[in-house]
This record gives C-alpha cells, structure tokens and sequence, in this order.
C-alpha cells in the first residue's frame, strides 16, 4: 500500500521547504525576482525569499521558503546503508564473537593515500571512540589495528595479511574533486591482483562514502555519516559468521 | 586584560623554566645540523628561483647537485658557479634548470665567492627587511580599523583565482586575515612547486606566484576597505624552511609554524623537523611574520577535557623553540582551540576558563583561538550555536587571532555564503559582549578558577615527566597526541645533515646577528 509523504512544515502535506543559496549577481531588486523565478523554475509552487544580503559586488546570498507538491512513496523506499539493521550493542558483539566465531576478530584500519584526516578511523578505532561509543580497541574479542593516516595500499595489505586480518577498514575524509575514487578502485585492484579479494572483508567508511559507492568500487560495505564503531562491528562479524562465506 | 585566575606566578615560572631545560638539548642538536630544506631556503633568499622542464625547482637542482658539500653549506658554491662562470643570478638559474651542475665547478676564488655570497645574502633580506617596512607603514596608516580579535578566514578552492574571489568576497564582509590551505600532502613534497597553479584538493598549492597573486589582490581590497588584510599560509611539512623564505619574500604576515606538529601529525622525521623548524622561524622573525602554532591538534586527535594539560605543555614547548630562533612574543600565535564535547555539563565554563588561562600565561603574545571541529556534524544549525559559544569565549577572553568557525564544517570546504555567515555571527557577537571581559570577576573558589588551577598542575607534572625522559624519548614514547613516533623514522630523514666546522651560511650568520635569540 502506497504511503505517500511530502515536507512538513507545521501541517500535514504542506510540502514546506527552506533553502539557502548563492548567485553571482550584484545584489536588488532584480536579484530577487530572479530568485524567486529560479525556485519556482526548479518545480516548486510558492516562493518567498525571506532574506537577501550582498556577498560582494557581484554575488547575492538568499534564505527562501517554498512549497512542493511532490511526494514519495515511504513503504518503496529501500535505505542505501549496510548498517541498515540495528546494530548490536558492544557487550553483544564480543558474546557473538565468543559462541558463533570462537576467537578473536582481527580487525586493521587505516587512512589511505594521501589522506591525513584520522578523525574517521580513530572514531571507529581508537580505544576512546566517538560520542561515548567505545571503539574497537575496547572490545576484548577484537584485536584492532590503526595504521593511522597516509597509509599506501600496499603497505596497508602487507599488514593485513601479516596480522592475518578478517577485514580491512578504509577511512576516506577528503573527497574534494573525488580524489579517493581512483585510490580506493585501487586498493580492490592490488587485493584483485594477488587473488586475495575474497580473503578480507573490505569496508570504506567517511562522510560522503555510502553503500552504494562502496558496492560500485568493489568493497563489501559503505558507512557514511554518524556511523559508530558497533555498526561497522556488527557487519563485520555478522558477516564472518554467515555460513555463505 | 584584568587577571581572574589567581594563577601561581612560581608555579607558571617553574614551568617555564622546565620547558626551558627539555628544550636545551634539542636546541644543541640543531646547532650541529643543517638540512637539504634549509639549504635551499638559504639559496631561495640569494635569489635560486625557477624549475627545469619537469617542474623541479632551482633550489632542489642546486642542493641535490652539492648533496655531498652540504656538510660545508650550500651558499659558497652557489656563488662561486656566478663567480667562476660571470653569469647574473637568472642566468645561472637558467643554466641549472637546463641541467649545469653546480658541483662540477672547483672553488676558484674562496675570498670573491664569499664576498658575492654577503652580497646576496644581503640583498634577499634587504627585500625582507623592505617587506616587512611596507607591512608596518601600512598597518599604521590603517590603524584600529582590523578586528579585535583579528578575524581568520581560509579559502581552499584549489585555484588560486577562483581563491582570490574568495578571499575578497571574505575581506569585504569584514575578514582581516585570509589563509591559503594547502593542498592535501603538500607538507609531504620535499620542493615547493613553482608558478600559479589552479588544480589542488582540498586546498591550493604554496607557491612562489600564488603567494605573490593573494599578496596583490589583498592589497587592492585593503585600499578599497581602508584595512590591512594579513595573509597567511602553512610552513609544517618537508619545506618549512623554504616556505617560510617565499612568505618572507611575498610579504605574507602570518605562517603556521610549529615546532612538533610535522612530527605527530605528518610523520615528519623529528630531527629533520626541529632543524627545519628553527630556520624557519629565524626567517620569520626577521620577516616580522606572526607564527601561529597547532596546539588545536591536541584536541581533535584526543579528548578536549583530558588532555587539556597537553595544549599548555605544548605551548610553553613552542615559545621556547620560538626564543631560541628569536621571535618576540607578539610574534607567538600560539595555538587552542574550543573542542570539549558539547554534552558535558559545564563544557562552556571549562572552556572559557582555559582560555584566559592562555591568555594570562601568554599575556604579550596574540594566541591562536581555533574553532570547534570535532563535534560539527553536519547539523549546521547545531554548529552555527557552538560557533556562537566559541565567539563569545574568544571576544572575553582577549584572544589575539579568531579563526571563524563554519556552519558546514564536516560537511565541505566553505562556500561563499558559510564565511558571510561566520563574520556576521562573529561580529555581533564580538559587538554585544565588548566590555565584558573587563566588566567581570570569576568566583575564587568556583568551577572556572578550579579548572585552570588544575590544568597548570598537570602541565606542570607533564613537564616534569618530559624531564626525566627527554623530549625526543617522550615523542618516541607516545607521550603527545597518542602517537608515538621512532627517532629514525618518519619521512626526509634522509635530508638531514650534520655541519662540518667548515659550516658557512652568510643567510643564517646574518639573521642570528639581528635577532634577539634567547
């Protein structure tokens, strides 16, 4: 059965929407009709530009409300997230490790290519986590390994298979002109190479990485924004103890 | 700025006087080291400019070509190729860039090849000394009318006319200080780029040009605004030295420059770094560029409200280093931040009390007020009120230098419209609380006083642990930043190099002779 929603404002089906944005035009009044026709040029019904100020001589900034029509239907929508069950709480985790694996996890983690950005991985990682979700390091049947940041696929590899690990995580912060596409389709690459893809389970994680992404280039998950270290866990042992692999 | 702490002054003394003595070794290994980055630097300040074909600057040609004369300095042979050959300095740039190699010519008059060498020295730090003149009558003939505190704002388009764009677009709204950022890894090339370029991610690369483009732009919107707009960019990372050379040439006003951050957080070799960082800030000094510090990493790679003490000891750390390459302290930036976790109770209180801590143990050096990052999520409503918060702490505080926050930190690097919003928010804020740090007692006994007291105490018995076991041990260790980085590893170890008694650099004799180093 269809349910269809629509924005909400302060009624039901309202469709209100805000927006901020820029153009490169010399502040007016005909930078606010041009403004105003863009919004409803770009489908929505009803336009008020609620603010205007110059950012230079040649550049306006706008704060404008709108109405849409449009709608989705919420029950055919399929979320784009491997963490998109529940996650385990991490007292959980360590007890599945315990009965349906046996021994510990062995988890490495790193930065790769030129990015020095760790605030991602150590959130995942680092003993202390992140917003008071402990980190892997914490979690007695887990042996973590943060490689840190600027860490070369090959290096990163070499050490996954010395420490024999069953899954590799992959922080990708800076993604300005997509430069971590190329480095990560690398990384699959080099694992392809040595016949050793299916060997580790391999996750990229970062705040524009999403599942989606992460599939095209050939890894097994993506964890975007707000992800913690017990999402990326309850994947990865899920996954070791599924009888599939 | 009335002081509200009730600070111990034996106490602040006492940790002075250790930063001192874990600083004196490291100060005796640098005097007996030189490195292929400030080798360079000393060529670039006797005019070695330009690249060959391939992109490869001069300065590295020349110093790569003398890798095994290092040891005696690299400044006699580079005058002595003009001398022996008669060419001018951009010829013999251009000869190098199509491939002549400085080491093949013998030392023919030792006495002329110095005499030219004085005279170029000379003559690249009359440019500073001429840059640094300009800098101070246009600061007087603007006077009161930059922001106080001065407001930062960083541009990072990758190009660096679309970043002109945007600094002028920020420097309108009311932005007193423009930053470059680099691009990624650039602080991991071991050369400096040459010419304008306009390809980067996440940032645009230093060059020579680049600099020289924001430096005409910056004083064309100065003149229209009636304001000196300072700019800056970052020197941490292989080519400290050199970077620190071409902001002093451009007339930059502020660089990045701090004693340990290339070490823990670039992986830096930590010989190579304290060498390079030392030159780098003789230039500076003499340049009269205000070094900001990164004590702000402290806080983002670890927990804001425990390792608080780490910040002070850090800062007394850098104004050691910074005495020893003779910077005044209204040159010292020296970096925090405002990163507590906004779910702590009382986290706005702890912040505030660290930062008049800072500013009454700094009381004559600008500080460095870094914005929260750690907990941007993306929420930017969310963000815009922290950012407020964290105006309000840098405007009663008495901070020196206000680097804005941006509602869409974690989210992309700013637009145009998240930098008007930082300065509009930053200005009322600044506007409504004026006097307010004047116009307020903290309680003696209450939450703020308590705080810093303690922080002091653990700086303090940090200090004393970075004592016994040596600064070098103590990084190797993981005593900073929770990472621990070996003696010998790291990158451009391999550019490190120990003077021969024959050591000669007329840049650095000259240099140490007009400076106060302490």
């Amino acid at each position: 059965m269809a349910r269809i929603v629509r924005p909400y404002g302060d009624t039901l089906d309202d469709g209100k929407v805000q927006l901020s944005f820029t153009l490169p035009v010399p502040s007016g009044a005909r930078a606010l009709e041009a403004a105003r026709e863009l919004v409803l040029g770009w489908g929505f019904r009803e336009c008020e530009i609620a603010h205007s100020a110059p950012l230079d001589d040649e550049f306006t900034f706008f704060v404008a409300y709108a109405k849409t029509e449009r709608g989705i239907d919420f029950d055919a929508v399929t979320a784009d997230s491997g963490d998109a069950e529940k996650p385990m709480a991490m007292d959980d985790i360590n007890d599945f490790i315990r009965e349906r694996i046996g021994r510990k996890v062995v988890i490495v983690g790193a930065c790769t290519g030129f990015d020095a950005h760790t605030v991602g991985i150590d959130a995942i990682m680092n003993m202390k986590g992140c917003n008071h979700h402990y980190g892997l390091e914490r979690y007695p049947m887990v042996e973590a390994h943060n490689l840190g940041a600027q860490v070369p696929n090959e290096r990163l590899i070499e050490f996954a298979r010395k420490v024999r690990a069953d899954a590799i995580l992959i922080s990708q912060v800076v993604t300005q002109k997509d430069v971590h596409l190329e480095n990560l389709a690398r990384f699959v690459e080099l694992l392809e190479a040595a016949g050793e893809r299916g060997r580790f389970i391999c996750v990229v994680g970062g705040p524009r990485v999403s599942n989606k992404m992460a599939a095209q280039l050939g890894f097994d998950a993506g964890f975007g924004r707000g992800t913690y270290a017990e999402d990326v866990a309850t994947y990865i042992v899920k996954k070791l103890a599924a009888p599939a692999r | 700025m009335r002081e509200k702490l009730g600070l111990s002054k034996e106490k602040i003394a006492a940790a002075r006087s250790l930063a001192g003595a874990i600083c004196a070794p490291v100060l005796s290994f640098i005097d007996g080291h030189t490195s292929a980055a400030v080798e360079r630097a000393t060529l670039r300040l006797m005019g070695a400019d330009g690249a060959d074909r391939e992109g490869v600057p001069v300065p590295n040609l020349a110093v790569d070509a003398l890798r095994d004369r290092l040891p005696g300095g690299a400044a006699l042979w580079y005058a002595n190729a003009l001398v022996a050959t008669g060419s001018s300095v951009g010829e013999l740039n251009r000869k190098i860039s199509e491939g002549f190699d400085l080491s093949r010519l013998p030392l023919a008059d030792a006495a002329a090849a110095r005499a030219k060498a004085e005279e170029l020295a000379a003559s690249g730090l009359g440019r500073v000394a001429a840059n640094r003149a300009a800098r101070e009558k246009k600061l007087a003939d603007f006077a009161g009318a930059n922001g106080d505190p001065l407001l930062y704002l960083i541009v990072a388009t990758g190009n660096i006319f679309e970043d002109v764009k945007q600094a002028r677009s920020a420097a309108r709204r009311g932005a007193d200080v423009i930053a470059v950022i680099r691009t990624t890894a650039q602080s991991l090339l071991d050369y400096v780029p040459y010419g304008a370029t306009t390809e980067g991610f996440g940032g645009t690369y230093a060059t020579q040009e680049n600099f020289r483009i924001m430096r005409a732009a910056l004083d064309e919107v100065g003149e229209e605004e009636k304001r000196y707009i300072r700019l800056t960019n970052y020197a941490s990372g292989l080519c400290m030295p050199e970077i620190a050379a071409m902001g002093a040439l451009e007339r930059l006003d502020m660089i990045l420059n701090d004693s340990m951050y290339g070490i823990l957080f670039r992986d830096i070799n930590m010989y190579r770094t304290f060498v390079d960082q030392r030159f780098s800030r003789m230039i500076n000094a003499y340049a009269g560029i205000v070094i900001n510090t990164g004590e702000d990493n402290y806080l983002t790679t670890s927990d804001a409200f425990d390792k608080a003490y780490t910040v002070l000891a850090s800062q007394f750390l850098n104004e050691r280093f910074a005495y020893a390459a003779g910077l005044e302290p209204w040159q010292m930036g020296l970096g925090h931040a405002y990163e507590m976790d906004p779910s702590i109770p009382d986290s706005f209180l702890y912040e505030f009390a660290q930062a008049q801590m800072a500013r009454e143990i700094f009381p004559d050096h600008p500080l460095k007020y870094m914005p929260p990052t750690k907990y941007m999520s993306g929420d930017i409503f969310a963000g815009l009120t922290m950012d407020t918060l964290f105006n309000f702490v840098s405007k009663a505080t008495g901070q020196g230098i206000h680097l804005l926050g941006m509602l869409t930190e974690a989210i992309h690097t700013p637009f145009m419209m998240d930098r008007a919003i930082a300065v509009d928010d930053a200005r009322y804020v600044m506007r409504a609380m004026a006097s307010f740090g004047d116009d307020i007692e903290f309680r003696r006994d209450g939450i703020m006083v308590r705080r810093a007291r303690d922080v002091l105490d653990r700086t303090l018995g940090f200090l004393r642990e970075l004592e016994g076991t040596g600064l070098m041990d103590a990084i190797a260790a993981g005593m900073f930043a929770d990472v621990a980085r070996p003696k010998d590893g790291g990158k451009g170890l391999d550019g490190l190099v120990e003077k021969d008694p024959s050591y000669w650099n007329p840049v650095e004799r000259r240099l140490a002779a007009a400076l106060p180093i302490r």
